[in-house]
């Protein structure tokens, strides 16, 4: 059964038609052509097709993109501007936060969200109850790694993965608490 | 997958009409769990009922003299976890919903999806083997295989599943209880504790609600005890992973020491949100000791039926209901933040 549905991704407005079965990742990759998100084990499990859906961080390929109409999408291929690209992009490059690259689309927003996630006060698993009411919870290196924890790196790119969004969780001019570590265990 | 039909629901009573007149139709809130059983083969609905549009989407006060708070059956985990009255008011609950899946998955799923999600028994999920919750009569394959995420409280031959939620064992701790509008535009409420069913001879049915029935709001009565009630959840990995076993407790100490009321529910051990009833009964009126909460943990195991495969969980119920209990007396007595 088919269905007809608008979406906004990375600010372009786009109709289409499509199968009440296909799932926001495929609509984005296999009708609009759009494959910044990637597909990994396609239940949920691994975070590669990770996007911003009205500004949170899900799993594309567990929404239906009929529930998704008039929604607007943000991918990791969107994030950049004038030709610069993000901060957290910028971060993982920097701290060599990739080897192969399949899985860094979907990391990449899940950290913009986790950024957006921290600065509204949210708390994670291993925020102290009571604690991170004001401001947000500082984003500690374990602070990352509970939070990224739907973001499976099959490289092993960890180490540089949880430098990089330390880095751009850290405001500007602050410069880190001690080296960064580097790389994945290459 | 199945073909289906999508509809999007305007009013409550009429998505619980058009589910209630249709035998194929489901609910969809979050989808992350049904979407993944429908891509499974486990779930083929050939109609969904999306509801995320209705107006169930507010974590509130509820009004004077009633105390509490309720949760729209929309809310996202994230945002009940978040939300400066859960924080407040019942931590164990903001606690257990952080323990549970990812930054990612929690954004989407819903209080009320979160409550009806399935079991992730491995045979339940491979529709290439028997299973009594999947396919009645066709068999339990779990009773002479993998049984590590199995029940050890309240199983029967046909079934031995689990509920996997971490959320619903805080509920049962909390004493919540569920907001539900059916078919007939009447509305009902039911304890989560009572929400869900043993297996029996029909595992088939997870909770006591009929065809049609749609949850709207989950509701959390004012409880003395709940402000530092915690939540303990013991896994196979630190993060995105269910429970083996795990724990959500309350305790309320009278003025000579003793226990004056406490709440004990367990997750992973059951085909529901355990209340260790047996283990608060123990603990009624006694001292608030190590010892204490170690025979109140007893008490409990007596009625645990371990299988072969998960006997270690004996282990891990003892561990998290002392240790938790133990945690939470040392606070309320001042004895350090946790």
């Amino acid at each position: 059964m088919d269905a007809d549905i608008s979406l906004t991704v990375d600010g372009q407005s786009h109709d289409l038609r499509v199968d009440t079965r296909t799932t926001l990742l495929d609509a984005l990759r296999e009708h609009l052509h759009i494959t910044s998100p990637k597909k990994g084990c396609d239940h949920g499990q691994c975070g590669s097709c990770t996007v911003l859906l009205s500004g949170r961080r899900v799993v594309s390929c567990l929404v239906l993109a009929v529930a998704a109409e008039g929604a607007e999408v943000t991918t990791a291929a969107g994030l950049g501007r004038d030709g610069r690209p993000h901060r957290v992009q910028q971060a993982l490059v920097e701290h060599d936060g990739l080897q192969c690259g399949y899985c860094t689309p979907g990391q990449v927003c899940s950290a913009v969200g986790v950024l957006d996630e921290a600065a509204a006060g949210w708390p994670s698993a291993v925020t102290p109850p009571g604690a991170g009411g004001d401001g947000g919870p500082a984003l500690t290196a374990a602070e990352i790694r509970e939070r990224m924890s739907g973001n499976l790196c099959r490289c092993g790119a960890y180490a540089g993965i949880v430098a990089a969004v330390e880095e751009a969780a850290r405001p500007a001019g602050e410069a880190p608490a001690a080296p960064a570590p580097r790389g994945g265990g290459r | 997958m199945k073909p289906f039909d999508y509809r999007r629901a305007s009013d409550a009573a009429g998505a619980a009409a058009l589910v209630a007149e249709h035998p194929g139709a489901a609910f969809l809130g979050g989808g992350t769990n049904l979407v993944d059983h429908m891509k499974l083969g486990v779930a083929a609905p050939d109609m969904l009922v999306d509801i995320t549009h209705l107006p169930m989407d507010r974590v509130e006060a509820l009004p004077e003299g009633e105390g509490g708070v309720s949760i729209g059956a929309n809310v996202r985990n994230s945002e009940a976890a978040a939300h400066p009255l859960v924080r407040e008011r019942y931590p164990v609950l903001s606690q257990a919903l952080l323990s549970g899946a990812s930054g990612q998955l929690r954004n989407a799923a819903t209080t009320g999806g979160n409550l009806l999600q399935r079991t992730r028994c491995v045979y339940f999920q491979d529709t290439g083997t028997p299973c009594n919750k999947r396919e009645p009569g066709s068999g339990c394959s779990a009773l002479e295989g993998y049984q590590r995420y199995h029940a050890v409280f309240g199983a029967s031959p046909d079934c031995v599943a689990t509920h996997p939620s971490d959320m619903a064992v805080a509920l049962v701790a909390l004493d919540a209880r569920v907001v539900v509008t059916d078919a007939a535009g009447g509305e009902r409420r039911i304890p989560v504790a009572e929400l869900h069913r043993l297996p029996g001879e029909a595992p088939e049915q997870d909770t006591v609600l009929s065809r049609g029935d749609l949850i709207t709001a989950v509701e959390l009565p004012e409880m003395p005890m709940a402000a530092r009630a915690r939540y303990r959840k013991i896994r196979d990995r630190a993060s995105f992973a269910f429970a083996l076993v795990s724990a959500a407790v309350g305790l309320e100490l009278a003025a000579d020491g003793t226990v004056a009321d406490v709440r004990i529910a367990l997750g992973g051990v059951a085909h529901k949100p355990w209340r260790a009833l047996l283990a608060e009964e123990a603990l009624r009126g006694s001292a608030a000791t190590e010892a204490g909460f170690a025979a109140a943990a007893e008490a409990e195991l007596s009625e645990a039926r371990p299988l072969p495969g998960n006997v270690f969980k004996l282990e891990l119920v003892r561990a998290a209901v002392t240790e938790t209990l133990g945690e939470v007396a040392a606070e309320l007595r001042g004895e350090g933040e946790l």
